[in-house]
């Protein structure tokens, strides 16, 4: 099932990679080749074993309930490309 | 002992002479920096050397063991991949992305090493983000095989390997989320161990995949891999996958006889796809495991095939969302020019990605999107579950299991840098080892037809990281391949 | 003509009153310096993790029995992914498949009636921060403070039929979420905040209509409106023919009418998966059974009691289990008097001088001048006919002008003590039957409303001191010989 032009450029837009037109075809490409590589697994039937998402079945542990942060705004907004005001700057956010 | 025989016979050696003070850490480190500032513009291993800083921490040390106060480790310099956040550091990921990142924060990793008086030699270069096989990747340029500088040095830990290859580093750090510590061990001829999931903290460690993503050591000897996995090794709190387990001594069984070692031959390791150079150096290596008194007996992975597939869904998955906080607003590469905000993130991210980095993120966005998430996250999830399964299943009557590491030695650069998929077939071997979290290691075990290394793989049932240095240290004690070192001298 | 009827669903984000975040060790109060309480998980740096606060879950956990939900022995975190400049990992950590809360369900008097508001889950998040669109340059900032806060997103089936109805569920949630003590309710600071999907069909119909989501509610009355005005907006379309799209809107409040938000609604694929940062949550029947016998008397429970222990009213029961506080203030009054039989006269002491004094000086009932212990030395004097009600009333002011320490120390220098002796009495009336023979005359004449009057005039006589019910029969008894 190869992936659409319109298919990369949603995925794309989801991801927020902006994709210039001369590389699309390319891009396209490459990607259904990759998933030519992926479908081998989809005829496999593995619906008798049950989702792993961690490599170990353990629960997570979890932490008090106590704050332990100094404040490091100084050094951590001297890492943004653009702040004023102790705030980070964006281009307008419409809501 | 010579010096340079010295810098390049292993911690133990390094260790016992800064003890007795035959040589001060200061003296170790410079002499690294030295090899650094004569062989790195070949070999582009490194990313970031600050030879103050790495000296100023090196005086610390001379310090300390003058105070009777070192350890094991104290004084010797290790060269961490630069995907540590190392404080004050530049901690690039081998990224345009974070090019100029400064980390204002150590990964657990670097304040082991820290704690166990170790000096920071510099930071290695890798592929972008981890995400590669052959270290070409990296916006700081390709990491060249020390062996071969025309070949590379696999990945993407592969700028350590090609630094403790070439005796530019006695020890070094690595990450492995689909064999990006094994492969390029392999391929450069080093001792490479990838933990069971969980035992390394993976704070500070920049994500590719999260589930996969393990920490490691990378030496010459599997017995420093031993010692430096007993400082990286422990549980931490700021990391919610981190096993809060008794702390162990790596190095405890290494000297143990291998009598009565059972050893499993995954069928499937040794079949269809496998350089012939490559199976008769690991055929090899089993006659010498057979004659230190193991038995080997052939099992099965049956579901080995499906383990490429299922991680170029999972680590992938993982990495789209991993990688969306670099949005150029909080820290990392900003694009020059956009109208909004909208292409302040797309022209942000375009940019600052390369290529490979980009398509990983699309295939990840892909298949967590509405409609497939089913059809291949979820299937790729069971087929993790099934190929566990196979591991338990194999490991059930045997200790370890074996293999060869890479199906083929170190290949040419550019060789494989236009497929992507034929570049994912490089990991053949170790991914399937990540999806179910085990440990393994990488020992070089022979040289190929080209007189590149060739890597034997020794798979751990979960936490059995000292009987896999066990196995590589017995082995390495009969050998000599990890003496050998590249350019024919010894 | 149709008739339409309002199908109404909420989703409450309630938070969580810890003080650390629900991923990090940051600090949580409110209104500190932009990004000072923004540490390295919450902004994102690269490389670092998420790890759970328990008393985070310890609060889903109260909610969870509060409402007779399922708790989760496991349950899952996963991540929703979307960029937005206030989300600083790009996804948010939330809950999807497997929540910590399912089920359950609240009570909520509306009017006269009751009706059981089904729950369809609870499940544990962090909050965003906040885009501050003031004019830097035609640029937003960006505040991470809030970012990491943890949030208990309650849902509910759509079982609500109106705004009232609505506003009823909101008012009792709010209510229950301060008194099991696991948010501080204040919906300026953003504390509470609710979202309704609204949707109409014609009355009888089974299948709900299309539905949109208002957002923005941010107090009891503009949820009520925006209810109100979106259901005849909807009914409107529907009415002219068109149909509903399914969308966000937000209510804005000085126009008073709901509109589409403007961001672009490029149909969200939040792509979640199991977060693989976080392992699966295990709550323990021990764990759960601990909170259980932590957890203080729910309000339903409460009301009951109220009315079986001291024969409150239902409205009454109602009003002392407003909130914990008040019912807290109630029960020590009680105890203070050491007669249960006082308890209805504590009861309408708190809901209603008490109450209104409360309400016109903005207090809440915790920093009342007046404490329980002082309320109740008040109402065992008119309960031993110390004092009559209106003379209480005096004490009362003196108490919450803290003009004396208690109601005896009061009674005693004001000089208030009721007059019971009936000889003083008699003088008193004598002298008022004297001074209005009319009154007199009148109820003779068989007008009882007289004897208001005259009763009246023997309280002014006496300063109020009488005892009134005294005076009223002795007045029958010398009008009557």
């Amino acid at each position: 099932m190869p992936l659409t032009r319109e298919q990369v450029a949603r995925i794309a837009d989801l991801a927020r990679i902006e994709i210039l037109p001369a590389e699309a075809e390319t891009l396209q490409g490459e990607l259904n080749r990759i998933f030519t590589l992926i479908e081998r697994m989809r005829a496999v039937d593995a619906s008798a074993f049950v989702p792993m998402a961690h490599a170990l079945d353990v629960s997570q542990p979890l932490r008090e309930d106590a704050p332990a942060e100094p404040d490091r705004r100084a050094e951590f907004l001297a890492l943004a490309p653009e702040t004023e005001a102790g705030l980070y700057l964006v281009p307008r956010v419409i809501e | 002992m010579s010096r340079d025989a010295l810098l390049d016979g292993g911690l133990a050696a390094l260790s016992a002479a800064l003890a007795s003070r035959r040589i001060s850490s200061v003296e170790l480190t410079a002499a690294y920096l030295g090899r650094i500032e004569r062989e790195n513009p070949r070999l582009n291993a490194f990313i970031t050397v600050d030879p103050d800083r790495s000296l100023a921490q090196a005086r610390a040390a001379d310090e300390r063991i003058a105070r009777g106060e070192g350890g094991v480790l104290t004084g010797i310099p290790v060269a961490h991949k630069d995907i540590f956040c190392t404080r004050g550091w530049p901690t690039t990921c081998g990224s345009r992305m974070l090019a100029n990142f400064v980390s204002p924060y150590d990964a657990h990793v670097i304040e082991r090493f820290d704690a166990a008086g170790c000096v920071i030699l510099g930071k290695t270069n890798m592929d972008e983000f981890a995400m590669g096989s052959s270290s070409e990747t990296s916006f700081f340029g390709p990491v060249r095989n020390p062996w071969d500088t025309g070949r590379v040095p696999g990945g993407s830990s592969g700028g350590s390997a090609a630094a403790v290859a070439a005796g530019l580093a006695p020890a070094a750090t690595g990450t492995d989320t689909g064999g990006s510590i094994r492969q390029p061990a392999a391929l450069c001829g080093v001792s490479g161990l990838k933990p069971t999931y969980g035992v390394v903290s993976r704070y500070g460690m920049i994500a590719f995949a999260s589930s996969l993503d393990q920490g490691g050591p990378m030496a010459r000897l599997a017995a420093d891999c031993a010692w430096l996995l007993n400082a990286m090794a422990g549980h931490d709190a700021r990391d919610s996958t981190s096993l809060d387990r008794p702390p162990e001594d790596y190095a405890r069984d290494l000297d143990k006889p291998l009598a009565g070692l059972r050893v499993g031959l995954p069928r499937e390791f040794f079949a269809e796809g496998l350089d012939g150079d490559v199976a008769r150096a690991v055929e090899a290596a089993l006659g010498e495991i057979r004659r230190l008194g193991a038995s080997t007996v052939e099992v099965s992975l049956p579901n080995m095939a499906l383990s490429v597939p299922a991680y170029y869904v999972i680590a992938p998955a993982e990495a789209s969302s991993n990688l969306s906080r670099f949005d150029g607003v909080r820290y990392g590469y900003r694009a020059p020019h956009y109208a909004d905000l909208a292409e302040l993130y797309g022209k942000s991210r375009a940019q600052g990605f390369g290529a490979e980095v980009r398509r990983r993120i699309l295939i990840g966005t892909y298949v967590l999107s509405h409609g497939y998430y089913d059809a291949y996250y979820l299937q790729a999830q069971r087929i993790r579950r099934l190929i566990a399964a196979d591991f338990a299943a194999a490991l059930a009557n045997c200790d370890v299991l074996m293999g060869p590491t890479s199906p083929t030695t170190a290949f040419a650069l550019g060789d494989r840098a236009g497929d992507p998929v034929q570049m994912y077939l490089s990991d053949i071997y170790t991914i399937a080892v990540n999806l179910a979290g085990l440990p393994a290691m990488s020992i070089p075990c022979g040289l190929g037809a080209n007189g590149c290394p060739v890597g034997l793989h020794i798979i751990g049932d979960y936490f059995g990281e000292a009987r896999i240095l066990n196995v590589a240290h017995r082995y390495q004690q009969a050998t000599d391949w990890h003496t050998r070192l590249p350019g024919g001298a010894q | 003509m149709t008739q339409w009827e309002t199908v109404i669903g909420l989703e409450t984000h309630a938070q969580l009153n810890t003080r650390s975040k629900i991923f990090s060790a940051a600090a949580t109060a409110f209104g500190a310096e932009p990004n000072s309480q923004a540490c390295a998980v919450d902004i994102a740096l690269p490389g670092v993790l998420p790890v759970l606060n328990r008393g985070a879950v310890e609060r889903a956990i109260r909610f969870g029995l509060a409402v007779g939900g399922n708790i989760a022995s496991r349950s899952v975190f996963a991540r929703k992914n979307y960029f937005y400049p206030d989300l600083p990992k790009g996804y948010q950590i939330s809950q999807y498949e497997a929540p910590v809360i399912s089920g359950g369900s609240l009570a909520v008097a509306v009017g006269e009636r009751e009706i059981t508001v089904r729950l369809t889950r609870a499940h544990l998040e962090e909050d965003a921060g906040k885009s501050l669109h003031e004019d830097f340059h035609g640029k937003s900032g960006i505040d991470l403070n809030r970012a990491g806060t943890p949030l208990l997103e309650i849902v509910t089936e759509p079982d609500l039929r109106s705004a009232q109805e609505a506003v009823a569920y909101a008012k009792a949630l709010h209510a229950l979420v301060r008194w099991i003590d696991i948010c501080d309710g204040n919906m300026q600071e953003g504390s509470f905040r609710c979202d309704a999907n609204v949707s109409v069909r014609p009355a009888g119909s089974a299948a709900l209509g299309t539905r949109c989501e208002i957002k923005n509610l941010n107090s009891f009355r503009f949820m009520e409106r925006a209810i109100e005005f979106e259901a005849r907006r909807q009914i409107e379309v529907l009415e002219d023919g068109g149909r509903i799209v399914q969308e966000t809107r937000l209510y804005d409040a000085q126009k008073d009418e709901t509109r589409p938000m403007r961001s672009k609604e490029e149909a969200h694929d939040y792509r979640y998966f199991p977060d693989p940062d976080l392992l699966p949550l295990a709550i323990s029947e021990e764990w759960i059974e601990r909170v259980r016998g932590e957890m203080p008397e729910l309000p339903g429970a409460m009301r009951e009691r109220f009315t079986r222990q001291y024969s409150a009213a239902p409205a009454e029961a109602a009003a002392l289990t407003a909130t914990r506080e008040t019912a807290r203030y109630f029960e020590a009054a009680v105890g203070a008097v050491g007669d249960p039989a006082a308890a209805r006269v504590c009861a309408n002491w708190i809901a209603g001088e008490l109450a209104a004094r409360l309400n016109r000086e903005n207090l809440d009932i915790g920093a009342a001048p007046v404490s329980p212990e002082q309320l109740a030395g008040l109402v065992r004097r008119i309960a031993d006919g110390t004092i009559s009600g209106k003379i209480a009333k005096e004490v009362f002011d003196a108490l919450w002008n803290g003009e004396a320490a208690d109601a005896d120390a009061c009674i005693e220098a004001k000089g208030l003590r009721q007059i019971s002796d009936s000889g003083a009495i008699g003088r008193f009336v004598d002298e008022v039957i004297a001074a209005d023979p009319e009154s007199v005359a009148e109820f003779r004449a068989g007008r009882q409303k007289a004897l208001n009057a005259l009763v009246g005039r023997v309280m002014k006589v006496s300063g109020g001191k009488a005892n009134p019910q005294q005076v009223a029969e002795l007045l029958r008894a010398r009008l009557a010989g």
